[in-house]
């Protein structure tokens, strides 16, 4: 399974090298991947529908409980097979629709490092694991989202998209954390087991309200929803793909996943219930004021994803069900639109609705799928979205308290989808086409088919519904601890308060349909009230927080090198001194020194004398070469202390320094008087207490008692263990080796940076 | 700052100073030395040669770029590292070749992490003061 999950990762680091391959039409090769995938986890359907689960386990960092455990059970395996089916689908309309870009082969990667974190995120089980991948599919998104990056809107929505997600991931791995603490176990299987103490432990709600702070970043709920309609800028695979049907569902899934732990609290499900149906009416009374193809599918995609979580929140074996048949409904029939919008775009270049009409004539296999996905959006029999909506009713019915409210809430939101589905799926087909698109061309097999697929799939699912019934539908409810063993779906229930429940919404929806024309006017009347849009206020913090870090920047980040030292000083003094004067006892032993010898007062007679000439010098050279001769000085002392290690480190270090001083103040002009007299008594005085903090520091530490253990363990295991004498060698290669090796990557790092600043920089031609 | 006698002692002195800084990293493990300082002393017999011949030159003579060495060593240490996972020992878990070896004594992973470190230090030093003395 982890090769299933690497096979993404894999091929796009093998596109770094051989990316010229994939360009152009070869590119359609690469849509073998999603396939073999779609094909691996489509073996396992019999033996979880019997259900079993599927667990493979590699261990990654057993000593922090991390590890890369998979599990395949119901609820990952609809996910893997959506991710890895409509995978498939987009990677072949890709090839037709990004044919002739640049750079079709990073898109590519970028596709398939999405579907690879995709799957690892549905797959893990352990909790830190799936945060890994929560963050991978951000990251890729963002790259999706600002593909064109030569348009600054791009990448405005790439950075708010990343952004908002971003912050969602730290939620998350803030949740894990504190999960994992309370409940013992970063394994989600083992959490199951003790959702009884996390549910009575003092810190659930923290974890809950941390958990859900990913979730609806992630599925983009009321407030955080508007990093999604500005994602809609990247290429149309990319919305098709991350944006409606899989990464905004990780959110769900994430949900859905938590409910057998967290779940079945009245918090829980009062916050999902609440926040899902703001969410699912608020976007989609927003859907009637978009006139572009791609705004009205991106609000009703938040409008669908406030349902999932609506249903999620109610928590009844009911709900569900029902929940785990409309992620198949919207996968599918959403998918469709935005494949369906995106071949509109590509051929006729407009995605605006005012002006869309009868291209029918120009391509009838696609508006078939426009229209079948419209209709399953509609909700009308046969389709699968018909049971999807009765069970959305059936189950708000079944709701305890106020099932009037929320029933009323569902069928708004219903009722405007509709609206939405025919405008997206329908109405740009229909009526007179206009003379501009009569030269319209007509889409190859390439583009039409997978929308075709996608939506002969809902109707087929719906006459059927026996086919995904027991091998997927039913597992996801299983996996999600409830049983749905007497729940059957069929398109027919008899005549109950749901079937007019539906009636009501086709009925009204339709009406809806042909008295609301999308319109210009309808899109300034909301611009009106935009000021008040959660958009606008999160961007106005944003604003301030900018103007908050320039002025930061500005006042500690002003380029001064000395203003830098000073700062650091005085904060330095500062914090330690008030640690110091409370704490510190200024008592010392003094029969416990050792006696002063004649070559230490010499070093140290040299020490002072090369001080006084480093600051009183008026050569720039003169002063470098005496601040060696203190390093130098310092070397003996290191040397009298038995620390030769040490001595032979700062002597080699301080000829360097002394080198690269004299390299750079070689070239400098003659040494001037820049500072005046307050200036350099302000410095001195803050040079002395510095120096004075720090030698009381240090006698306070010399007087606490010291704690040889550490010392001695390493004295006595270096040969045994190292074998090694020389105890300082073997901590820095053998005890403390990663540290070692941190610091070699950091010193690395130093180096390029230098070489970077001084050897890189631009041209006076290409200089501003 | 070319005076005659550097330019000849160097000439004499950069070999004796690297096989000392090879010297010092190899007694690492019993005696005072070890990568860091090894890789130093070796930074510092580039630099003399430099002050006494040009840097051009030196540069010349050492043939490729000096931050090369940085990757090179980055790996060498890494791998070091890695090597016990073939044996499902933990990661920079020290292995030892059962017998010692002519002049060279015991060989260990330690060994050639230390040689890592030295590498990434001459990189890292000669990178930085050959950039500055090219730019300024």
């Amino acid at each position: 399974m982890l090769i299933a999950i690497l096979l993404g990762f894999l091929f796009s680091l093998l596109l770094v090298f051989t990316g010229k391959f994939f360009k152009g039409k070869p590119g359609i090769i690469s849509a073998a991947i999603p396939l073999v995938l779609f094909g691996y986890f489509l073996q396992f359907i019999p033996e979880i529908s019997a259900g079993g689960t599927i667990v493979h386990s590699y261990s990654w960092v057993p000593s922090f409980g991390v590890n890369l455990d998979f599990t395949l059970d119901g609820l990952s395996l609809l996910f893997s097979l959506m991710i890895t089916g409509i995978g498939f689908l987009v990677f072949v309309y890709t090839a037709a629709y990004l044919k002739n870009h640049k750079y079709l082969d990073r898109f590519y990667g970028y596709l398939s490092m999405f579907m690879a974190a995709m799957l690892g995120l549905v797959l893990s089980d352990n909790l830190i694991t799936l945060f890994v991948f929560w963050e991978l599919t951000s990251i890729s998104s963002f790259f999706l989202i600002g593909f064109n990056n030569s348009n600054p809107e791009s990448r405005k929505s790439a950075i708010t998209a990343l952004a908002i997600t971003g912050l969602g991931g730290l939620s998350l791995l803030a949740g894990a954390l504190v999960l994992g603490s309370v409940g013992g176990s970063y394994s989600i299987d083992e959490l199951m087991n003790s959702s009884g103490e996390i549910a009575a432990s003092p810190y659930y709600i923290l974890i809950a309200i941390l958990i859900f702070g990913a979730a609806f970043t992630k599925s983009a709920q009321f407030p955080f929803h508007f990093w999604l309609p500005g994602a809609m800028k990247a290429p149309t695979p990319v919305s098709t793909y991350l944006h409606s049907a899989t990464m905004v569902k990780a959110g769900i899934y994430l949900l859905m996943r938590m409910t057998p732990v967290l779940g079945n609290q009245e918090f829980w499900n009062s916050t999902l219930i609440i926040v899902g149906s703001i969410t699912m009416v608020y976007a989609a009374i927003h859907t009637l004021f978009r006139t572009d193809l791609k705004g009205i599918l991106a609000y009703s995609t938040i409008s669908a994803l406030g349902i999932l979580v609506f249903l999620i929140g109610q928590g009844t074996e009911a709900a569900l069900l029902a929940a785990a048949v409309f992620i198949v409904v919207h996968a599918l029939y959403k998918a469709t639109l935005f494949l369906v919008t995106g071949i509109i775009d590509h051929q006729t270049l407009s995605r605006d609705v005012t002006i869309l009409r009868g291209l029918r004539k120009v391509m009838l296999p696609v508006a078939i799928a426009g229209f079948l996905a419209a209709i399953s959006s509609a909700g009308i029999p046969p389709t699968i979205g018909f049971l999807g909506k009765e069970l959305t009713y059936e189950s708000t019915l079944a709701l305890v308290g106020t099932p009037l409210l929320w029933i009323a809430l569902i069928l708004i939101t219903k009722i405007l989808l509709l609206h939405a589905g025919f405008v997206a799926g329908i109405s740009p087909f229909i009526g007179q086409l206009p003379e501009r698109f009569e030269k319209t061309k007509k889409p190859g097999i390439l583009l039409w088919g997978p929308p075709i697929i996608l939506s002969v799939a809902g109707i087929v699912f719906g006459v059927f519904p026996g086919i995904i019934e027991g091998s997927l539908i039913k597992p996801v409810v299983a996996a999600m601890g409830q049983d749905a063993g007497d729940q059957h779906l069929q398109l027919w229930h008899g005549f109950n308060t749901v079937l007019w429940l539906s009636v009501a919404t086709i009925v009204i929806g339709t009406v809806l349909y042909f008295t609301i024309k999308p319109s210009q006017k309808l899109v300034k009347m909301v611009t009106r009230v935009e000021y008040i849009s959660p958009e606008s206020i999160i961007s106005g913090f944003w604003s301030l927080f900018n103007k908050f870090s320039s002025l930061w920047t500005r006042i500690f980040q002003n380029g001064y090198l000395r203003n830098y030292v000073s700062t650091i000083l005085v904060f330095l003094i500062g914090l330690t001194g008030y640690v110091l004067y409370n704490t510190a006892n200024f008592s010392m032993d003094f029969s416990t020194l050792s006696e002063i010898t004649v070559y230490e007062i010499v070093v140290v007679t040299i020490l002072l004398i090369a001080v006084f000439f480093v600051v009183f010098t008026r050569s720039r050279l003169a002063a470098v070469a005496s601040m060696g001769v203190m390093g130098l000085a310092i070397c003996l002392i290191f040397v009298f202390y038995s620390a030769p290690d040490l001595a032979m480190t700062q002597f080699s270090i301080d000829t360097l320094t002394v080198i690269l001083f004299v390299l750079v103040l070689y070239r400098l002009p003659r040494y001037l008087k820049l500072s005046d007299y307050k200036t350099r008594i302000r410095d001195g005085v803050l040079a002395l207490s510095f120096g004075s903090i720090i030698t009381i520091l240090i006698l306070e530490v010399l007087a606490q008692p010291v704690n040889m253990e550490i010392s001695e363990y390493y004295a006595q295991n270096a040969y045994l263990l190292a074998h090694g004498k020389n105890v300082v060698n073997v901590i820095l290669v053998d005890f403390r080796g990663s540290d070692t090796f941190m610091e070699i990557s950091v010193l690395a790092i130093a180096a390029i940076g230098v070489f970077g600043l001084l050897k890189l920089r631009l041209k006076k031609t290409d200089q501003r | 700052m070319r005076t005659i006698i550097l330019k000849t002692a160097s000439a004499y002195l950069l070999p004796v100073l690297l096989l000392f800084s090879v010297f010092i990293l190899l007694r690492g493990h019993y005696l005072p030395g070890g990568g860091f300082v090894g890789g130093l002393m070796a930074s510092i017999a580039f630099v003399l040669h430099a002050f006494a011949n040009g840097l051009s030159n030196t540069k010349t003579l050492i043939r490729f770029h000096p931050g090369f060495l940085m990757p090179v060593g980055l790996a060498l240490a890494f791998l070091s590292g890695m090597a016990p996972l073939m044996f499902d020992l933990p990661f920079m878990t020290g292995l030892w070749y059962p017998e010692a070896i002519p002049v060279i004594g015991s060989l260990g992973s330690a060994l050639f992490f230390d040689i890592g470190v030295y590498l990434v230090v001459i990189g890292v030093t000669l990178t930085i003061i050959f950039t500055i003395a090219d730019t300024i």
